[in-house]
């Protein structure tokens, strides 16, 4: 058993587990936004809060838990839904070309030609958006990625014997890039759909340690961060928990997509 | 002998001509997408809910008088395409405005912060290149080496890793833990300015650094696997002759990429800034959004927008005139 077999085990573990707090959350920590002012800010080890509370006396490991879901859930429709328009335009571009290849490339140029983060900022938080308002600009703004990816992959299958042969039988072009094309394209586009999840989620946490995009209240890891930056003095816990939760979470993911991916390729190498 | 350098001659003057041909119609397409994003920019001001000439005026008390004021300076009730007119000539004389938040121009307050921003990216950028690029060639030249196989999931996990959760954790271990590095603002200038941006630089170049990686390993790896190495070390050129040829060739790419991450720079100190709080161009755009200054940050849009673009055009031109193979490609 190689070392890169390990790789789903080894990234399995950590995802399983935010998979629960996800799903579970309102099971496991029923009260994880309950304040107590009394309380206050303490420190990791204090009886009952293992990562201490934060400056509204909420427990620290309660509250990242609860953020599991607006951690992964937002990116996740972000990823699945820029990749459907990536898969709807980008088929129609790489198999007819013309003027929508055209147009559709030059508008990923002109939302490449900023970065994401800058957008994203500007966007959000001019309009005021929500949480689901940020998650449909940040699919806007992750398509063209997407478009890219999928127009590329369906121009290099265009060109393979088998869609000559589709060509030959008469087959209609609908049935030739949904039928024929897609599933060849489907494996790659998992793949970096995988690695376009952890994007968003560093983007969205991102957006919410600057304080846009979630609610206040709301419990978030990227909120959790921009609060520990006051009370880095007196719990170093609410720093240290939120901040490795978002960097496993995102190293695993990526890993994990890009394990995915190179096994994608070397079976597309075998055939 | 006379004609043969007359005819290098000439197809140097050609090649030169056309190279000026490449950077004509490059200039041409970076205007027009710079034109595009002006008008977009410009029409964040009408995008933004609620009434324009209200949002300008911020949260001094509303006033009928204040409010007509603001709409004849910043011309609310011409139509549209004129009031754009009207702003983009301004902006072409450097004139953004003022400020909402801050009762000055916002060139002065652009200008009061540029410098940090500039440094900061600097820095970063000399060491992801420092550390990066050696990393990548000897990961490349040693592929599936203990160094390469530990430096490309580090690599991994740094491209993943949020820019403000590694810049707090640093901050928390060097700054307030080891109490090495100062912990927030921007120092006094000189070289207290300097070691106050260690921390934030080292939290942006983590990032960059491992895209670079990434991308000067695959560039060498690609070059090593081109027929011409196989041929030299079969003609028996030594170790060293042959890694001189592969790394000129594999370097075009990744100077090519290093100009993209340059720009690519500028939305990272975003975060990195309002992390250290430092005073810069990036706390700056974070702090008139939640504000809804807009002047300030149609002109941060703008200028972040101008920079990458020529940086663009400036890399396109660069590989252009130094792969000879990209010529002939675009000659055809």
């Amino acid at each position: 058993m190689s070392r890169r077999a390990l790789i789903p085990i080894v990234t399995g573990i950590p995802l399983a587990m935010i998979a629960i707090f996800v799903v579970a959350s309102r099971w496991i920590v029923p009260n994880a936004t309950r304040q107590d002012i009394m309380t206050g800010v303490t420190s990791p080890g204090t009886a009952g809060h293992l990562f201490g509370t934060d400056q509204l006396g909420r427990d620290i490991t309660q509250l990242a838990i609860a953020g599991a879901g607006s951690a992964v859930v937002g990116p996740i429709v972000i990823a699945l839904g820029s990749m459907m328009i990536g898969i709807m335009l980008g088929t129609f571009a790489g198999y007819m070309g013309g003027w929508l290849d055209l147009l559709l490339s030059k508008y990923a140029d002109l939302l490449l030609a900023l970065p994401t983060t800058l957008v994203a900022l500007v966007v959000t938080g001019l309009i005021d958006g929500g949480y689901w308002v940020t998650v449909l600009v940040l699919i806007m703004l992750f398509s063209p990625t997407d478009i890219r990816m999928v127009r590329g992959s369906v121009i290099a299958q265009s060109g393979r014997p088998y869609i000559e042969s589709a060509k030959v039988l008469g087959l209609g072009r609908l049935r030739i890039m949904f039928r024929h094309i897609l599933p060849n394209v489907l494996p790659v586009a998992f793949s970096t759909m995988l690695l376009n999840v952890a994007f968003a989620l560093v983007s969205m946490s991102a957006l919410s340690f600057l304080g846009l995009g979630v609610g206040p209240g709301v419990p978030d890891w990227g909120r959790q961060l921009s609060d520990s930056r006051d009370l880095l003095d007196r719990n170093w816990g609410s720093l240290v928990l939120p901040a490795t939760l978002i960097i496993i979470t995102a190293a695993a993911i990526n890993l994990l997509g890009d394990w995915l991916q190179e096994r994608f390729e070397e079976r597309s190498v075998q055939r | 002998m006379d004609t043969a350098h007359s005819h290098r001659r000439l197809t140097q003057l050609l090649s030169r001509g056309s190279l000026t041909r490449f950077i004509v119609v490059r200039l041409a397409a970076t205007g027009l997408l710079l034109l595009v994003l002006s008008f977009v920019v410009f029409a964040l001001l009408h995008l933004t809910p609620g009434d324009p000439a209200r949002n300008l005026v911020g949260v001094r008390n509303v006033t009928p008088e204040l409010l007509q004021s603001i709409r004849d300076k910043y011309h609310l009730n011409d139509p549209f395409m004129s009031q754009y007119l009207q702003w983009l000539g301004n902006v072409l004389h450097g004139d953004f405005g003022e400020s909402i938040r801050n009762n000055t121009t916002v060139t002065t307050l652009l200008s009061d912060r540029v410098t940090l921003t500039l440094q900061l990216a600097g820095l970063s950028f000399v060491l992801t290149v420092l550390i990066a690029v050696p990393l990548g060639i000897a990961a490349a030249w040693r592929t599936g080496s203990v160094l390469d196989r530990s430096v490309s999931v580090a690599s991994i996990v740094g491209i993943g890793a949020p820019t403000y959760a590694v810049g707090l954790l640093l901050l928390y271990i060097f700054g307030l833990w080891l109490d090495i590095f100062p912990v927030y603002g921007s120092g006094d200038g000189g070289f207290d300015r300097w070691w106050h941006l260690v921390l934030p630089a080292i939290t942006l170049a983590s990032g960059l650094a491992a895209m670079v990686f990434k991308l000067t390993r695959t560039a060498v790896v690609a070059e090593l696997n081109q027929d011409y190495v196989a041929f030299a070390q079969s003609r028996g050129l030594s170790h060293r002759q042959i890694r001189s040829l592969v790394l000129r060739n594999a370097m075009i790419p990744v100077a090519t990429s290093l100009g993209l991450v340059f720009a690519f720079l500028f939305g990272g100190t975003i975060l990195v800034e309002v992390t250290f709080a430092l005073q810069g161009i990036g706390s700056l755009l974070a702090g008139s959004v939640t504000f809804k200054d807009l002047p300030v940050v149609q002109a941060i849009t703008l200028l972040t927008a101008t920079v990458i673009a020529l940086t663009a055009l400036a890399v396109d031109v660069f590989y252009y005139a130094v792969d000879p193979r990209v010529r002939k490609r675009g000659s055809r």
